[in-house]
């Protein structure tokens, strides 16, 4: 188990390395002078001079890179040039919005796409696996964006039982909070249902084809038993890890969801940094994001190894 | 004894002696999700090369006397908030949507076949270190990604192109990289080798054209993860940039007329979701038809 761990957190630096490197790199896709580009309108002299020393500009490249990740290393993700406030609050204040909203979108496709795909399974060949293959490419087909607009027209405009934008804290009125959530968490968790729903079905079709599951209906266990007992309990671990690397899509359908539903989490801190150009911000998001990702699909692949008995044999 | 039923269609479409091309050709003509997916597609890209001819306005003549006006006989599809025509804009919009969903993948292919297949091939450090690079760029979100490369380029469609083919790229890399490992230990690869092949000559030669099929099919359920991807760039401002339309740019004007205008929502919205759909069934149908163990 040891070595394992040891073997898998080792294979995380190099690829944060790299990661750094390409989020550093970014920066060096700004056409012209970076300095330039951050002063904006003023092309003082003075200013831009100022920004050049402060951002170690007139420093060589693999200097500004060193001095940039042990920066990063420190927690120090620069400042926000149009706010002036640090990128590491920004992204502090503004991560539980989309932690919330990731959370329980995850919800919504788990509830829907498990369930789907154990059915879907069940009953192979169908008119209900039809109908959840359906659903499926329904769920992958549809732009998020779209499907917000399309639910705000019905449960806001047409019916009024939503509302159709805006945010409350939980801290401040949950019933609020959770009524501002639900459209923005089932457009976002619906294309990760039917990715979950295709997993399943495929992982349940193959262990309901196994040995032991053959032997469990022999013994005469009701078919209840064996579906969820013994096919499903097993199946779920390919779904988990499967399941981790949908987190991605969870993050990049959150910058679009938030920006539809007027959500002030981490996507919209990306959007609006990018047309203030402030790249400070920017860059502060995506190293964020892509680390949660690594830290995640490691705690997936831990997961994986703990409920699987046979790679801890 | 009971006789072995032989299901003598399937048997009659997957003679021996034909070419695996046409095998698979023939599977995928009985598809019918795959044929009507096809049909589909042909159908927006007729719409798309033809959008000059046949789309009844101009997609940025602006008309002050039918601003916000809904379908009606004269604009069948509805006006924008400038009175612009939406039929003719989602049609010209499909070219810029199509566009997009092809040239970034033709960038993912042109980047990511060759460095898969170097990588595959040589393997060692070099496979080493290009896999950790690819880890770390998977490791950052498609369409995140794909902002802060906009962002970083500059907004417009040639640079959303860029983007998302960037975006897109690890994954082709990862794949011609595993059918590369897989394929150069095959005896026929083993035996041109041995005959003195050089080492381009059996790549080209010998290990691309057998790798392709999986990547094709990968490379058209990736023109409809572009596709959204480019609507998505444009819905959040950084593709196609205004007047010119563009289905994402659409929706992006539609928000702020929701309840005013619903049909500057429906029609760019319907667009994308039946062309991605289309794209989905026959990337699906391919993927059925090249690889018979998905059926």
């Amino acid at each position: 188990m040891l070595t394992y761990l040891v073997r898998r957190i080792a294979i995380i630096i190099p690829t944060l390395f790299f990661v750094s490197i390409i989020i550093f790199g970014l920066q060096q896709l700004l056409p012209g002078d970076p300095a330039l580009a951050m002063a904006g309108e003023e092309r003082d002299p003075s200013v831009i001079a100022f920004l050049r020393h402060k951002y170690h500009l007139d420093q060589p490249l693999p200097v500004r890179y060193g001095l940039w990740a042990m920066g990063v290393l420190r927690g120090d993700l620069g400042e926000s040039i149009r706010i002036n406030k640090p990128v590491r609050d920004l992204v502090l204040e503004k991560l539980p919005v989309t932690a919330e909203l990731a959370g329980l979108a995850l919800v919504v496709a788990l509830v829907i796409g498990i369930p789907a795909g154990v059915i879907s399974a069940v009953k192979n060949g169908t008119v209900i696996d039809y109908a959840a293959n359906v659903f499926a490419l329904w769920g992958l087909s549809t732009p998020n964006f779209w499907l917000g607009f399309l639910l705000i027209l019905l449960f806001s405009v047409d019916l009024g039982w939503l509302p159709a934008s805006g945010f409350v804290s939980p801290a401040e009125n949950l019933k609020q909070n959770i009524l501002t959530l639900i459209m923005p968490a089932f457009v976002l968790g619906n294309a990760i249902a039917a990715v979950m729903m295709r997993h399943t079905r495929s992982a349940m079709l193959q262990v309901m084809s196994a040995d032991y599951v053959r032997t469990a209906r022999a013994k005469g266990l009701s078919e209840r038993v064996v579906v969820l007992k013994h096919g499903l309990r097993n199946a779920l671990i390919p779904v988990v890890t499967l399941g981790a690397l949908e987190f991605g899509q969870l993050l990049s359908g959150a910058v679009l969801t938030e920006q539809v539903f007027t959500i002030p989490g981490f996507g919209k801190l990306i959007v609006d940094a990018v047309f203030n150009r402030d790249y400070a911000v920017v860059q502060g998001v995506v190293l964020c994001t892509a680390t949660a990702y690594i830290v995640l699909n490691l705690c997936a692949d831990i997961a994986y190894f703990l409920v699987n008995p046979r790679l801890r044999a | 004894m009971t006789a072995i039923p032989v299901d003598t269609e399937r048997a009659a479409r997957d003679l021996p002696d034909d070419q695996p091309w046409k095998r698979a050709l023939r599977r995928l003509v009985h598809r019918r999700g795959a044929m009507v997916g096809a049909a589909v597609v042909l159908f927006f890209v007729l719409v798309a090369i033809f959008a000059p001819l046949i789309a009844p306005y101009a997609p940025i003549a602006t008309d002050w006397g039918a601003v916000r006006k809904a379908p009606s006989w004269a604009h069948w599809l509805g006006t924008d908030e400038i009175g612009r025509d939406v039929l003719s804009r989602v049609m010209f919009g499909a070219r810029a949507s199509l566009e997009a969903g092809v040239v970034s993948v033709l960038i993912s292919l042109s980047l990511g076949i060759p460095i898969g297949l170097l990588s595959g091939y040589v393997g060692g450090l070099l496979d080493g270190v290009l896999m950790r690079i690819v880890d770390a760029m998977l490791a950052c979100p498609f369409l995140i990604l794909a902002i802060a490369l906009a962002a970083f380029l500059g907004p417009n469609l040639t640079n959303a192109m860029i983007a998302i083919g960037i975006s897109a790229m690890p994954a082709f890399i990862r794949l011609t990289r595993a059918q590369t490992l897989s394929t150069k230990v095959e005896d026929y690869v083993e035996a041109a080798k041995a005959v003195g092949n050089p080492h381009y000559r059996i790549v080209l030669r010998h290990i691309l054209p057998n790798i392709l099929a999986p990547i094709m099919v990968q490379a058209t359920l990736a023109i409809a993860a572009a596709i959204i991807a480019e609507a998505s760039l444009s819905f959040l401002g950084l593709g196609q940039q205004p007047p010119d339309p563009s289905w994402g740019s659409m929706l992006n004007t539609a928000k702020n007329f929701l309840s005013q205008a619903p049909w500057m929502a429906w029609w760019p919205g319907l667009a994308i979701f039946v062309v991605v759909l289309s794209f989905n069934l026959l990337g699906d149908g391919l993927r059925d038809a090249l690889d018979p163990r998905h059926r």
